[in-house]
């Protein structure tokens, strides 16, 4: 029995969504994410303490409290999506809309992780990059973001499995569409509410646990050769 | 060229109020732990912004209150305590960093890399360099970034005494070949002695004194700043010939002096560290003494158990007993004798 068949076409189609929507994620929120943590790490301001607990609001409500508040701002109707909808953007009950979910969810992981790196780059070398004649951007670009490379693969490592691993936010915006929404572990949902799903549900934990893993020892390797440069 | 400074900056526990000027030359900023040296070269860097004042490089407004040029602008090389080399990059990347900033930086490469022997290191990573290595690829570094100036803040501290007298050949080779200003902050005497030429003495946040060296060096009253085993004329000389017995004959300002295990040639410029408890004086001309070095002086000023003395264009100090201060009458004007016990010649 090949690997191909081993999983049914609905299980497939539930695993190549998820490796999309975590991917898109992942790296569209990662910009925004080291943006937010250079802020929280190296700026003062009134509203330091705002900005955090906002950024962090994701991790602390329940996934299904985000999702409806996502539901209600990005849905056709919300005032955020019926905006975006004349631009071709729509999120309710598409892929993409699970992607803006995983996203949100994963979002204060990974700004938490990528922080740290900011926090552990001391700011002497950016004085001693500073009085060289380097400009701040080629400063951060030159000397702040290659010293924290093993942060932000931490971060995007951390990021990318809550995203495979987000249901409620999920279910709760874009529903559970097999081909459209259905995502790794809302397939996993379907197939146990379903007589006789337990053989697919199964095959689908274990490839969570496959990809979960396969994810980790990549940041690992990576972070290890990062570091090594240093 | 000359940097003129003059700033006020409040801590929490320490007031600045730091006023000098800096000629050509090594300038030595000089006093104990937490007088204010680094903010002071850190102002002057651009690394903090003083409440109120004025630097200047060359007449170069670099602060006023209204202008606060950004380090980027500044044109000041900076060779920090703890070199701050980049660790992700090689030492050829270090030193190559400030070169697509500068216009003309980066020209003296092979210079540079010739004169401090980096080309050994040059695909090195920091993490793999000795604590000298760093500190003369730091000073490498500094040297490309085609400075106006060059500041060092105790660019040895951190170094072992062997690594030191690695790096001290580096730094005067530095000061006599390179043709720059240099600020360089320390709080070692022995460090200053080999390498000022100027001397700006701090404490608690002021400037007490600030001078040539060896006017600095030959005044009584500035002797506690330095410590006091360290009070002492410093003298130039000039190598006149060597005398059959092998000892070696210079010529002072203070007259003619008698040097031991000392290998120069004829005409070689000398300087010559004279301590003041090495010094003896005597009112009468001293007869059957062991001592080679005996120099007619003038008392100019006695002060804190030194007597500051006059011998020709040269000043000098020995220490005596308040009681021999009694006993021999030495006050301003009175003539005497100094009884050099020892001379020791700093490199150069």
């Amino acid at each position: 029995m090949s690997l191909a068949n081993w999983l049914g076409p609905q299980e497939w189609q539930a695993v190549a969504l998820s490796l999309r929507v975590s991917l898109v994620a992942t790296l569209a929120s990662l910009p925004f994410a080291t943006a937010i943590a250079w802020v929280l790490a190296r700026r003062s301001f009134p509203g330091h303490g705002l900005l955090s607990g906002i950024v962090h609001l994701p991790l602390i409500l329940p996934p299904v409290v985000t999702g409806y508040l996502l539901l209600i701002t990005f849905g056709t109707q919300g005032p955020v999506g019926s905006l975006l909808k004349p631009l071709g953007i729509v999120f309710a009950f598409r892929w993409t809309g699970a992607a803006l979910a995983a996203a949100i969810m994963a979002f204060p992981l990974m700004v938490r992780a990528i922080r740290l790196g900011f926090e552990a780059v001391d700011p002497k070398l950016e004085q001693a990059a500073a009085t060289l004649g380097a400009p701040r951007v080629w400063i951060f670009a030159t000397v702040t973001l290659p010293l924290m490379m093993p942060a932000i693969l931490a971060g995007a490592t951390l990021g990318f499995a809550k995203a495979m691993g987000e249901f409620g936010a999920t279910i709760t915006f874009v529903s559970n569409i097999p081909g459209q929404t259905q995502t790794l572990p809302s397939a996993i949902y379907a197939f146990l509410e379903t007589p006789g799903g337990e053989g697919p549900a199964l095959r689908l934990v274990l490839v969570s646990v496959v990809v979960a893993m396969g994810a980790v020892l990549l940041s690992e390797v990576l972070a290890r050769r990062a570091a090594q440069r240093i | 060229m000359s940097l003129s400074v003059a700033f006020r900056h409040g801590f929490p526990g320490l007031d600045l109020d730091v006023a000098f000027e800096a000629p050509v030359g090594v300038t030595a900023l000089f006093g104990p732990s937490g007088c204010g040296k680094s903010t002071t070269i850190n102002a002057i860097a651009g690394l903090l912004r003083p409440d109120s004042g004025r630097i200047a490089l060359d007449g170069r407004v670099l602060f006023d209150g209204r202008t606060n040029l950004a380090p980027q602008e500044r044109r000041i090389g900076y060779v920090f305590q703890d070199a701050r080399l980049f660790p992700h990059l090689t030492v050829e990347r270090n030193l190559r960093y400030p070169a697509r900033w500068r216009r003309g930086a980066g020209r003296d490469f092979d210079r540079i890399v010739e004169m401090l022997a980096l080309g050994p290191l040059l695909q090195r990573r920091p993490a793999t360099l000795s604590g000298g290595e760093k500190q003369r690829t730091a000073i490498g570094r500094a040297l490309l970034s085609d400075p106006a100036l060059l500041v060092m803040d105790e660019p040895l501290a951190a170094l072992d005494d062997s690594r030191k007298a690695e790096i001290m050949p580096w730094l005067e080779r530095l000061r006599d070949e390179v043709r720059l200003p240099i600020l360089y902050v320390s709080h070692s005497v022995p460090e200053v002695l080999r390498l000022a030429t100027t001397l700006v003495l701090m404490q608690r946040g002021r400037v007490t004194h600030s001078g040539p060296l060896e006017t600095i060096l030959a005044d009584p009253r500035l002797a506690p700043e330095l410590g006091a085993r360290e009070a002492g004329a410093l003298i130039h000389a000039t190598v006149e010939g060597h005398e059959p017995d092998g000892m070696l004959r210079v010529r002072t300002a203070a007259g003619p002096m008698l040097l031991q295990e000392v290998e120069a040639a004829t005409g070689q410029e000398l300087r010559l560290r004279v301590l003041a408890h090495e010094v003896i004086l005597s009112r009468d001309p001293p007869q059957g003494l062991s001592a080679l070095n005996v120099l007619p002086a003038t008392v100019v000023q006695v002060s804190g158990g030194l007597v500051q003395l006059t011998l020709g264009d040269q000043r000098m100090l020995a220490q005596v007993t308040p009681r021999s201060v009694e006993t021999l009458g030495l006050t301003p004007g009175a003539a005497c004798f100094a009884i050099v016990k020892s001379v020791s010649v700093l490199p150069s």
